[in-house]
Protein backbone atom coordinates (compact mmCIF):
# COMPACT_ATOMS: atom_id res chain seq x y z
CA UNK A 1 0.00 0.00 0.00
CA UNK A 2 1.23 3.55 -0.97
CA UNK A 3 1.37 6.41 1.79
CA UNK A 4 1.22 9.64 0.12
CA UNK A 5 4.19 11.38 1.72
CA UNK A 6 5.91 15.10 2.56
CA UNK A 7 9.47 14.49 3.96
CA UNK A 8 10.43 18.38 4.63
CA UNK A 9 14.10 19.38 3.83
CA UNK A 10 16.06 17.88 6.82
CA UNK A 11 14.84 13.69 5.70
CA UNK A 12 16.89 14.91 2.23
CA UNK A 13 19.75 16.13 4.21
CA UNK A 14 20.48 15.79 8.26
CA UNK A 15 18.22 13.18 8.49
CA UNK A 16 18.55 10.88 5.37
CA UNK A 17 18.24 8.16 7.89
CA UNK A 18 15.39 8.62 8.97
CA UNK A 19 13.71 8.37 5.82
CA UNK A 20 15.35 5.52 4.83
CA UNK A 21 15.06 3.54 8.09
CA UNK A 22 11.35 4.61 7.85
CA UNK A 23 10.85 3.87 4.28
CA UNK A 24 12.82 0.39 4.69
CA UNK A 25 10.75 -0.50 7.67
CA UNK A 26 7.51 -0.26 6.02
CA UNK A 27 8.34 -2.28 3.84
CA UNK A 28 8.20 -4.89 5.90
CA UNK A 29 4.84 -3.86 6.69
CA UNK A 30 3.94 -4.00 2.89
CA UNK A 31 3.50 -0.07 2.99
CA UNK A 32 5.43 2.17 0.75
CA UNK A 33 6.03 5.81 0.96
CA UNK A 34 5.36 7.94 -2.01
CA UNK A 35 6.97 11.15 -2.16
CA UNK A 36 4.64 13.55 -3.57
CA UNK A 37 6.04 16.02 -6.08
CA UNK A 38 6.81 19.47 -6.24
CA UNK A 39 6.57 19.85 -2.08
CA UNK A 40 8.26 22.86 -1.06
CA UNK A 41 9.88 23.64 2.84
CA UNK A 42 6.86 22.98 6.04
CA UNK A 43 7.27 26.13 7.30
CA UNK A 44 9.55 24.92 9.76
CA UNK A 45 7.71 26.44 12.34
CA UNK A 46 4.22 27.29 12.57
CA UNK A 47 4.02 31.45 12.93
CA UNK A 48 2.04 32.57 15.82
CA UNK A 49 1.58 35.81 14.41
CA UNK A 50 -2.39 35.61 13.53
CA UNK A 51 -2.11 38.37 10.37
CA UNK A 52 1.33 37.63 8.65
CA UNK A 53 0.01 35.35 5.98
CA UNK A 54 3.26 35.50 4.36
CA UNK A 55 4.27 32.76 7.01
CA UNK A 56 1.51 30.41 6.27
CA UNK A 57 2.40 30.09 2.35
CA UNK A 58 4.85 27.70 2.70
CA UNK A 59 2.85 24.89 4.08
CA UNK A 60 -0.74 25.78 2.19
CA UNK A 61 1.45 25.79 -0.79
CA UNK A 62 2.05 21.99 0.43
CA UNK A 63 -1.45 21.40 0.98
CA UNK A 64 -2.35 23.01 -2.44
CA UNK A 65 0.03 21.07 -4.59
CA UNK A 66 -0.82 17.83 -3.01
CA UNK A 67 -4.94 18.31 -3.53
CA UNK A 68 -4.06 19.30 -7.49
CA UNK A 69 -2.28 16.27 -7.32
CA UNK A 70 -4.86 14.24 -6.25
CA UNK A 71 -3.45 13.18 -2.76
CA UNK A 72 -5.99 13.07 -0.06
CA UNK A 73 -3.32 13.04 2.43
CA UNK A 74 -0.11 13.12 3.27
CA UNK A 75 1.85 11.01 5.86
CA UNK A 76 4.50 13.42 7.90
CA UNK A 77 7.96 11.81 9.68
CA UNK A 78 9.36 15.14 10.81
CA UNK A 79 7.43 16.09 13.87
CA UNK A 80 8.05 20.15 13.25
CA UNK A 81 6.32 19.54 9.59
CA UNK A 82 3.43 17.45 11.14
CA UNK A 83 2.64 20.39 13.40
CA UNK A 84 3.47 23.37 11.33
CA UNK A 85 1.28 21.83 8.72
CA UNK A 86 -1.24 20.58 10.24
CA UNK A 87 -1.25 24.16 12.39
CA UNK A 88 -1.57 26.31 8.96
CA UNK A 89 -3.99 23.99 7.82
CA UNK A 90 -6.30 25.07 10.27
CA UNK A 91 -5.39 28.42 10.49
CA UNK A 92 -7.14 28.44 6.96
CA UNK A 93 -9.62 25.85 7.45
CA UNK A 94 -10.99 27.38 10.31
CA UNK A 95 -11.10 31.32 8.87
CA UNK A 96 -12.35 31.13 5.43
CA UNK A 97 -11.04 34.91 5.21
CA UNK A 98 -7.80 33.25 5.53
CA UNK A 99 -8.26 30.43 2.92
CA UNK A 100 -9.41 33.30 0.75
CA UNK A 101 -6.26 35.85 1.21
CA UNK A 102 -3.87 32.89 1.34
CA UNK A 103 -5.49 31.61 -2.42
CA UNK A 104 -5.77 34.87 -3.76
CA UNK A 105 -1.72 35.47 -3.15
CA UNK A 106 -1.69 31.47 -4.96
CA UNK A 107 -2.46 32.45 -8.57
CA UNK A 108 0.63 30.99 -10.08
CA UNK A 109 -0.76 27.90 -8.54
CA UNK A 110 -2.79 26.06 -10.91
CA UNK A 111 -5.84 25.45 -8.49
CA UNK A 112 -6.88 27.12 -5.28
CA UNK A 113 -6.66 25.41 -1.78
CA UNK A 114 -10.17 24.03 -1.10
CA UNK A 115 -9.10 22.02 2.03
CA UNK A 116 -9.10 18.55 1.59
CA UNK A 117 -6.23 17.09 2.14
CA UNK A 118 -5.46 15.36 5.86
CA UNK A 119 -2.57 15.50 7.67
CA UNK A 120 -0.90 12.50 9.69
CA UNK A 121 2.12 12.11 11.63
CA UNK A 122 3.50 8.18 11.13
CA UNK A 123 2.80 7.41 14.93
CA UNK A 124 -0.48 7.50 14.29
CA UNK A 125 -0.86 5.68 11.11
CA UNK A 126 0.87 2.91 12.74
CA UNK A 127 -1.14 2.89 15.43
CA UNK A 128 -4.91 3.75 13.89
CA UNK A 129 -4.40 2.07 10.64
CA UNK A 130 -1.30 -0.37 10.12
CA UNK A 131 -1.97 -1.51 13.44
CA UNK A 132 0.70 -1.68 16.65
CA UNK A 133 -0.33 -5.76 16.91
CA UNK A 134 0.89 -6.27 13.22
CA UNK A 135 3.75 -4.47 13.86
CA UNK A 136 4.68 -6.76 16.42
CA UNK A 137 3.45 -9.88 14.47
CA UNK A 138 5.90 -8.68 11.61
CA UNK A 139 8.54 -8.26 14.30
CA UNK A 140 11.41 -10.94 13.42
CA UNK A 141 14.34 -9.20 15.46
CA UNK A 142 12.51 -8.19 19.05
CA UNK A 143 14.61 -5.61 20.97
CA UNK A 144 14.69 -7.69 23.85
CA UNK A 145 16.89 -6.15 27.09
CA UNK A 146 16.34 -2.57 25.41
CA UNK A 147 15.29 -0.10 27.70
CA UNK A 148 14.02 2.44 25.81
CA UNK A 149 12.65 6.42 26.37
CA UNK A 150 10.60 8.02 24.42
CA UNK A 151 10.84 11.57 23.81
CA UNK A 152 8.46 13.05 22.67
CA UNK A 153 9.83 17.38 23.39
CA UNK A 154 6.50 19.98 22.33
CA UNK A 155 5.89 19.15 18.48
CA UNK A 156 3.93 15.64 19.02
CA UNK A 157 1.09 17.14 21.99
CA UNK A 158 1.28 20.75 22.00
CA UNK A 159 -0.91 22.52 21.28
CA UNK A 160 -3.44 20.05 22.61
CA UNK A 161 -5.79 20.19 19.47
CA UNK A 162 -3.12 18.81 17.23
CA UNK A 163 -1.94 15.94 19.27
CA UNK A 164 -1.07 12.80 18.28
CA UNK A 165 -2.07 11.43 21.73
CA UNK A 166 -2.95 12.37 25.34
CA UNK A 167 -1.39 16.09 25.48
CA UNK A 168 -0.27 15.44 29.09
CA UNK A 169 0.11 11.35 29.00
CA UNK A 170 0.92 10.43 25.59
CA UNK A 171 1.72 6.66 25.27
CA UNK A 172 1.74 6.25 21.62
CA UNK A 173 5.23 5.86 20.95
CA UNK A 174 5.83 3.74 24.49
CA UNK A 175 3.45 1.57 22.54
CA UNK A 176 4.88 1.43 19.58
CA UNK A 177 8.25 0.26 21.54
CA UNK A 178 6.67 -2.59 23.89
CA UNK A 179 5.08 -3.95 20.16
CA UNK A 180 8.94 -3.94 19.05
CA UNK A 181 9.79 -6.03 21.67
CA UNK A 182 11.74 -3.34 23.73
CA UNK A 183 10.76 -2.26 27.37
CA UNK A 184 9.42 1.20 27.46
CA UNK A 185 10.41 3.38 30.43
CA UNK A 186 8.37 5.90 31.23
CA UNK A 187 10.27 9.19 32.50
CA UNK A 188 9.79 12.57 33.93
CA UNK A 189 10.96 14.69 31.04
CA UNK A 190 9.54 13.20 28.22
CA UNK A 191 7.35 16.32 27.22
CA UNK A 192 9.88 19.02 28.21
CA UNK A 193 11.05 20.88 25.16
CA UNK A 194 14.65 20.32 24.15
CA UNK A 195 15.45 24.26 23.26
CA UNK A 196 14.67 23.87 19.99
CA UNK A 197 16.38 26.65 18.16
CA UNK A 198 18.32 28.42 21.04
CA UNK A 199 20.80 26.03 19.88
CA UNK A 200 21.95 28.47 17.30
CA UNK A 201 21.97 31.98 19.30
CA UNK A 202 22.38 30.78 23.23
CA UNK A 203 23.30 27.03 23.23
CA UNK A 204 23.67 27.09 26.70
CA UNK A 205 20.35 26.76 27.21
CA UNK A 206 19.60 23.74 24.83
CA UNK A 207 22.55 22.06 26.21
CA UNK A 208 21.08 22.51 29.83
CA UNK A 209 17.73 21.05 28.59
CA UNK A 210 19.00 18.22 26.66
CA UNK A 211 20.90 17.55 29.87
CA UNK A 212 17.94 17.37 32.56
CA UNK A 213 16.02 15.60 29.82
CA UNK A 214 18.67 13.07 29.47
CA UNK A 215 19.60 12.36 32.69
CA UNK A 216 16.08 11.98 34.11
CA UNK A 217 15.69 9.08 31.34
CA UNK A 218 19.15 7.64 32.77
CA UNK A 219 17.93 7.69 36.29
CA UNK A 220 15.59 5.48 35.55
CA UNK A 221 17.31 3.09 33.60
CA UNK A 222 17.28 4.02 30.16
CA UNK A 223 19.99 2.42 27.74
CA UNK A 224 18.70 4.73 24.63
CA UNK A 225 16.39 7.52 23.42
CA UNK A 226 13.68 7.77 20.68
CA UNK A 227 12.28 10.81 18.78
CA UNK A 228 10.81 12.10 15.71
CA UNK A 229 12.01 15.44 15.25
CA UNK A 230 15.38 16.79 13.82
CA UNK A 231 15.73 19.35 15.74
CA UNK A 232 15.43 17.50 19.47
CA UNK A 233 17.43 14.59 17.61
CA UNK A 234 20.26 17.22 17.12
CA UNK A 235 20.04 19.18 20.73
CA UNK A 236 19.65 15.49 22.44
CA UNK A 237 22.81 14.40 20.53
CA UNK A 238 25.33 16.25 18.98
CA UNK A 239 24.97 18.22 22.55
CA UNK A 240 26.13 15.73 24.30
CA UNK A 241 29.65 16.24 24.04
CA UNK A 242 28.72 20.26 25.31
CA UNK A 243 27.27 18.38 28.31
CA UNK A 244 30.01 16.04 29.17
CA UNK A 245 32.22 19.31 29.34
CA UNK A 246 29.85 20.60 32.21
CA UNK A 247 28.04 17.99 34.40
CA UNK A 248 31.13 15.93 34.83
CA UNK A 249 28.47 12.63 36.02
CA UNK A 250 26.99 12.43 32.35
CA UNK A 251 27.38 9.64 30.43
CA UNK A 252 26.32 9.59 26.95
CA UNK A 253 23.27 8.03 25.68
CA UNK A 254 22.33 6.98 22.14
CA UNK A 255 19.46 8.99 20.18
CA UNK A 256 17.44 6.64 17.77
CA UNK A 257 15.07 7.80 15.43
CA UNK A 258 12.12 5.39 16.29
CA UNK A 259 12.13 4.48 12.60
CA UNK A 260 15.63 2.90 12.89
CA UNK A 261 14.59 0.39 16.04
CA UNK A 262 11.61 -0.15 13.92
CA UNK A 263 14.14 -1.24 11.18
CA UNK A 264 16.15 -3.15 13.33
CA UNK A 265 13.08 -5.14 14.71
CA UNK A 266 11.69 -6.15 11.88
CA UNK A 267 14.95 -7.90 10.21
CA UNK A 268 15.95 -4.57 7.69
CA UNK A 269 18.99 -4.68 10.04
CA UNK A 270 21.43 -1.75 10.75
CA UNK A 271 23.10 0.70 7.78
CA UNK A 272 26.39 1.96 8.66
CA UNK A 273 25.64 4.82 6.74
CA UNK A 274 23.24 5.71 9.97
CA UNK A 275 25.77 5.51 12.02
CA UNK A 276 27.14 8.31 10.32
CA UNK A 277 24.44 10.53 10.85
CA UNK A 278 24.74 10.11 14.50
CA UNK A 279 26.90 11.95 17.01
CA UNK A 280 26.83 9.36 20.24
CA UNK A 281 27.75 5.56 18.15
CA UNK A 282 24.45 4.23 18.26
CA UNK A 283 25.86 0.37 17.44
CA UNK A 284 27.61 -0.19 20.84
CA UNK A 285 23.57 -1.08 22.47
CA UNK A 286 22.67 -2.61 19.67
CA UNK A 287 25.31 -4.75 19.89
CA UNK A 288 25.79 -5.04 23.31
CA UNK A 289 22.07 -6.62 23.54
CA UNK A 290 22.83 -8.90 20.47
CA UNK A 291 20.30 -6.46 17.96
CA UNK A 292 22.74 -6.44 15.29
CA UNK B 1 4.27 51.26 -49.22
CA UNK B 2 3.28 49.41 -45.40
CA UNK B 3 0.18 50.61 -43.31
CA UNK B 4 0.63 53.47 -40.93
CA UNK B 5 1.23 52.37 -37.34
CA UNK B 6 -1.30 53.46 -34.92
CA UNK B 7 0.60 55.22 -32.30
CA UNK B 8 -0.03 54.26 -28.66
CA UNK B 9 0.17 55.91 -25.12
CA UNK B 10 3.37 55.23 -22.99
CA UNK B 11 4.95 56.47 -19.80
CA UNK B 12 8.67 56.08 -19.45
CA UNK B 13 9.60 56.82 -15.87
CA UNK B 14 6.70 58.49 -15.69
CA UNK B 15 6.29 60.76 -18.62
CA UNK B 16 4.26 60.52 -21.48
CA UNK B 17 4.87 59.69 -25.10
CA UNK B 18 3.27 58.57 -28.04
CA UNK B 19 5.24 55.46 -29.41
CA UNK B 20 4.47 53.26 -32.61
CA UNK B 21 2.08 50.51 -31.46
CA UNK B 22 3.94 47.02 -31.58
CA UNK B 23 7.13 48.16 -30.18
CA UNK B 24 9.36 46.38 -27.79
CA UNK B 25 9.70 48.77 -24.54
CA UNK B 26 13.70 49.17 -26.11
CA UNK B 27 12.64 50.16 -29.15
CA UNK B 28 9.82 52.33 -27.45
CA UNK B 29 12.33 54.41 -25.60
CA UNK B 30 14.67 55.01 -28.22
CA UNK B 31 12.03 55.89 -30.43
CA UNK B 32 11.01 58.68 -27.72
CA UNK B 33 14.37 59.81 -27.86
CA UNK B 34 16.56 58.26 -24.70
CA UNK B 35 19.74 56.76 -25.60
CA UNK B 36 20.07 53.22 -23.89
CA UNK B 37 24.08 53.14 -22.16
CA UNK B 38 23.29 50.73 -19.49
CA UNK B 39 21.10 48.04 -19.37
CA UNK B 40 20.36 47.12 -22.81
CA UNK B 41 22.94 44.33 -24.42
CA UNK B 42 22.38 41.43 -27.02
CA UNK B 43 18.23 42.80 -27.89
CA UNK B 44 17.40 39.12 -28.60
CA UNK B 45 16.41 37.92 -24.79
CA UNK B 46 19.20 36.45 -23.75
CA UNK B 47 21.84 38.47 -21.95
CA UNK B 48 19.99 39.55 -19.23
CA UNK B 49 20.45 43.05 -19.00
CA UNK B 50 17.48 44.73 -19.79
CA UNK B 51 15.35 43.68 -16.66
CA UNK B 52 12.18 46.33 -16.31
CA UNK B 53 9.36 46.46 -13.95
CA UNK B 54 5.78 47.71 -15.77
CA UNK B 55 2.71 47.82 -14.98
CA UNK B 56 -0.57 47.97 -17.65
CA UNK B 57 -3.38 50.06 -17.72
CA UNK B 58 -5.87 48.94 -15.49
CA UNK B 59 -4.12 46.30 -13.95
CA UNK B 60 -2.92 46.18 -10.29
CA UNK B 61 -0.10 44.05 -10.80
CA UNK B 62 3.48 45.20 -10.97
CA UNK B 63 4.90 43.05 -13.22
CA UNK B 64 8.64 42.31 -14.42
CA UNK B 65 10.00 41.74 -18.07
CA UNK B 66 12.82 41.95 -20.63
CA UNK B 67 12.45 45.04 -21.99
CA UNK B 68 13.85 44.05 -25.28
CA UNK B 69 11.19 41.07 -25.62
CA UNK B 70 7.88 42.61 -23.96
CA UNK B 71 5.88 44.65 -26.53
CA UNK B 72 4.44 47.79 -24.81
CA UNK B 73 0.86 48.33 -24.67
CA UNK B 74 -1.80 51.18 -24.59
CA UNK B 75 -1.25 53.05 -21.27
CA UNK B 76 1.59 51.13 -20.10
CA UNK B 77 3.97 52.29 -17.60
CA UNK B 78 7.62 51.32 -17.69
CA UNK B 79 10.60 51.83 -15.98
CA UNK B 80 14.24 50.19 -16.76
CA UNK B 81 16.33 48.54 -13.81
CA UNK B 82 19.83 49.31 -15.29
CA UNK B 83 21.85 47.21 -12.83
CA UNK B 84 20.98 44.78 -9.58
CA UNK B 85 23.45 45.86 -6.86
CA UNK B 86 23.27 42.19 -5.66
CA UNK B 87 25.48 39.77 -3.19
CA UNK B 88 27.38 37.65 -4.60
CA UNK B 89 30.01 36.05 -2.78
CA UNK B 90 33.54 34.75 -4.22
CA UNK B 91 34.33 31.18 -4.01
CA UNK B 92 36.89 28.95 -5.20
CA UNK B 93 34.77 25.64 -7.42
CA UNK B 94 38.01 23.17 -6.11
CA UNK B 95 37.27 23.56 -2.42
CA UNK B 96 33.60 23.18 -2.36
CA UNK B 97 31.18 20.24 -1.49
CA UNK B 98 28.45 19.45 -4.03
CA UNK B 99 25.97 19.49 -0.77
CA UNK B 100 23.82 21.92 1.14
CA UNK B 101 26.84 22.87 3.20
CA UNK B 102 28.43 24.66 0.80
CA UNK B 103 24.96 26.92 0.62
CA UNK B 104 24.57 27.31 4.29
CA UNK B 105 28.28 28.57 4.27
CA UNK B 106 28.39 31.02 1.39
CA UNK B 107 24.45 31.92 1.13
CA UNK B 108 22.74 31.85 4.36
CA UNK B 109 20.51 34.17 2.90
CA UNK B 110 18.51 31.07 0.77
CA UNK B 111 17.03 29.88 4.56
CA UNK B 112 14.78 32.33 4.69
CA UNK B 113 12.76 31.73 1.97
CA UNK B 114 8.92 31.61 2.92
CA UNK B 115 7.96 29.63 -0.36
CA UNK B 116 5.90 32.68 -1.20
CA UNK B 117 6.48 32.01 -5.19
CA UNK B 118 6.64 35.74 -5.57
CA UNK B 119 10.44 35.18 -7.51
CA UNK B 120 8.22 32.43 -10.15
CA UNK B 121 5.84 35.26 -10.87
CA UNK B 122 8.37 37.75 -11.01
CA UNK B 123 10.59 35.56 -13.68
CA UNK B 124 10.42 36.78 -17.06
CA UNK B 125 12.09 33.34 -18.58
CA UNK B 126 9.19 31.37 -16.86
CA UNK B 127 11.52 29.81 -14.34
CA UNK B 128 9.90 27.88 -11.48
CA UNK B 129 12.66 30.01 -9.38
CA UNK B 130 11.27 29.18 -6.00
CA UNK B 131 10.95 25.26 -6.52
CA UNK B 132 14.91 25.36 -7.60
CA UNK B 133 15.70 27.84 -4.14
CA UNK B 134 13.30 24.85 -2.19
CA UNK B 135 15.64 22.25 -4.21
CA UNK B 136 18.86 23.75 -2.68
CA UNK B 137 17.15 24.16 0.48
CA UNK B 138 16.91 20.53 0.65
CA UNK B 139 20.02 19.85 -0.92
CA UNK B 140 18.73 18.17 -4.08
CA UNK B 141 21.59 20.57 -6.24
CA UNK B 142 20.52 18.25 -9.41
CA UNK B 143 17.19 19.49 -9.64
CA UNK B 144 17.94 23.35 -8.55
CA UNK B 145 20.67 23.29 -11.47
CA UNK B 146 18.11 21.86 -14.13
CA UNK B 147 15.32 24.02 -12.87
CA UNK B 148 17.41 27.07 -13.32
CA UNK B 149 19.16 26.15 -16.25
CA UNK B 150 17.83 29.11 -18.56
CA UNK B 151 18.51 31.35 -16.01
CA UNK B 152 19.99 34.97 -17.72
CA UNK B 153 20.53 36.44 -14.69
CA UNK B 154 18.24 39.19 -14.91
CA UNK B 155 18.18 40.09 -11.34
CA UNK B 156 13.89 40.78 -11.67
CA UNK B 157 13.78 37.56 -8.77
CA UNK B 158 16.01 38.87 -6.03
CA UNK B 159 14.17 42.44 -6.52
CA UNK B 160 11.27 41.21 -5.43
CA UNK B 161 12.14 38.88 -2.82
CA UNK B 162 10.31 39.57 0.76
CA UNK B 163 13.36 37.51 2.10
CA UNK B 164 16.28 39.26 0.35
CA UNK B 165 17.38 36.25 -1.38
CA UNK B 166 19.55 36.14 -4.51
CA UNK B 167 18.34 33.60 -6.41
CA UNK B 168 20.34 33.81 -9.58
CA UNK B 169 23.44 33.58 -7.46
CA UNK B 170 22.42 30.74 -5.68
CA UNK B 171 21.55 29.09 -9.13
CA UNK B 172 24.77 29.40 -10.90
CA UNK B 173 26.36 28.35 -7.92
CA UNK B 174 24.12 25.23 -7.81
CA UNK B 175 25.00 24.16 -11.93
CA UNK B 176 28.14 24.73 -11.45
CA UNK B 177 28.32 22.22 -8.65
CA UNK B 178 26.71 19.82 -10.64
CA UNK B 179 28.49 20.38 -13.45
CA UNK B 180 31.76 19.64 -11.74
CA UNK B 181 31.11 17.07 -9.25
CA UNK B 182 27.36 15.66 -10.17
CA UNK B 183 27.17 15.37 -13.47
CA UNK B 184 27.77 11.94 -15.47
CA UNK B 185 30.82 12.84 -17.37
CA UNK B 186 30.46 12.58 -21.11
CA UNK B 187 33.23 10.78 -23.02
CA UNK B 188 32.20 12.38 -26.18
CA UNK B 189 33.33 15.84 -24.15
CA UNK B 190 37.11 14.46 -23.81
CA UNK B 191 37.02 13.09 -27.81
CA UNK B 192 36.19 16.67 -28.86
CA UNK B 193 38.73 18.33 -26.24
CA UNK B 194 41.60 16.21 -27.80
CA UNK B 195 40.14 16.62 -31.59
CA UNK B 196 40.70 20.34 -30.57
CA UNK B 197 44.02 20.01 -29.37
CA UNK B 198 44.57 18.56 -32.86
CA UNK B 199 43.50 21.10 -34.67
CA UNK B 200 41.02 19.38 -36.11
CA UNK B 201 38.38 22.25 -36.76
CA UNK B 202 41.25 25.23 -37.71
CA UNK B 203 40.38 25.40 -41.09
CA UNK B 204 36.25 25.14 -40.66
CA UNK B 205 36.63 28.00 -38.31
CA UNK B 206 38.71 29.73 -40.40
CA UNK B 207 36.50 29.92 -43.14
CA UNK B 208 33.47 30.68 -40.61
CA UNK B 209 35.87 33.78 -39.51
CA UNK B 210 36.41 34.80 -42.80
CA UNK B 211 32.64 34.12 -44.51
CA UNK B 212 30.75 37.06 -45.24
CA UNK B 213 27.37 38.21 -42.74
CA UNK B 214 24.55 37.24 -45.19
CA UNK B 215 25.96 33.91 -45.45
CA UNK B 216 27.04 33.92 -42.04
CA UNK B 217 23.62 34.42 -41.15
CA UNK B 218 21.79 32.23 -43.14
CA UNK B 219 24.15 28.74 -42.31
CA UNK B 220 23.33 30.23 -38.61
CA UNK B 221 19.40 29.67 -39.13
CA UNK B 222 19.40 26.68 -41.50
CA UNK B 223 22.00 24.53 -38.94
CA UNK B 224 20.86 21.91 -37.44
CA UNK B 225 21.29 20.67 -34.01
CA UNK B 226 22.00 17.36 -32.75
CA UNK B 227 20.89 15.95 -29.56
CA UNK B 228 21.95 12.12 -28.95
S1 LIG C 1 15.62 33.26 -12.15
FE1 LIG C 1 15.75 35.43 -11.58
S2 LIG C 1 17.61 36.18 -12.56
FE2 LIG C 1 17.09 34.21 -13.52
S3 LIG C 1 15.89 34.79 -15.32
FE3 LIG C 1 14.41 34.40 -13.67
S4 LIG C 1 14.07 36.39 -12.69
FE4 LIG C 1 15.90 36.58 -13.97
S1 LIG D 1 10.53 35.42 -3.53
FE1 LIG D 1 12.10 34.89 -2.05
S2 LIG D 1 10.96 34.14 -0.26
FE2 LIG D 1 9.53 34.16 -1.98
S3 LIG D 1 9.67 32.06 -2.82
FE3 LIG D 1 11.12 33.31 -3.95
S4 LIG D 1 13.06 33.00 -2.87
FE4 LIG D 1 11.46 32.34 -1.49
Amino acid sequence: MKLPYYPGCTLKANAKHFEDSAQKALEKLDYQLEEMKDWVCCGTVFSMTSDDLMLQLSSIRNLLRAEKQDLKELVTLCSMCYNTLKQSKDFVEGDLDNLEKVNNFMYMEEAEYKGQVEIYHLLTLLRDRIKFETVKAEVTNPLKGLKVGAYYGCLLVRPQKFAIDDFEAPTIMEDLVESLGAEAIDFQFKLECCGAYQTITKKNISVKRAYEILDSAQRVGCDAIITSCPLCAYNLDFLQKEIEKEYVDFQTIPIFYFTELMAVALGVGWNGEWTKKHDVDPEPILIEKNLI
Amino acid sequence: MSAKREMIDVYISGELFQVPEGSTIISSMEYAGFQLKRGVGCREGYCGACATVYREKGDYKLKGGLACQTVVTDGMAVAMIPFVPAEKPTYDLNELEADVSTFTKLFPTVFRCVSCNTCTKACPQEIQVMDYIQAIIRGDIERAANLSFDCIRCGLCALRCPSEIVQYNNAILARRLYAKYLAKKSPELDTRLKELDECKYDKEIEEVKNMPKDKLSEKYYSREIKIS
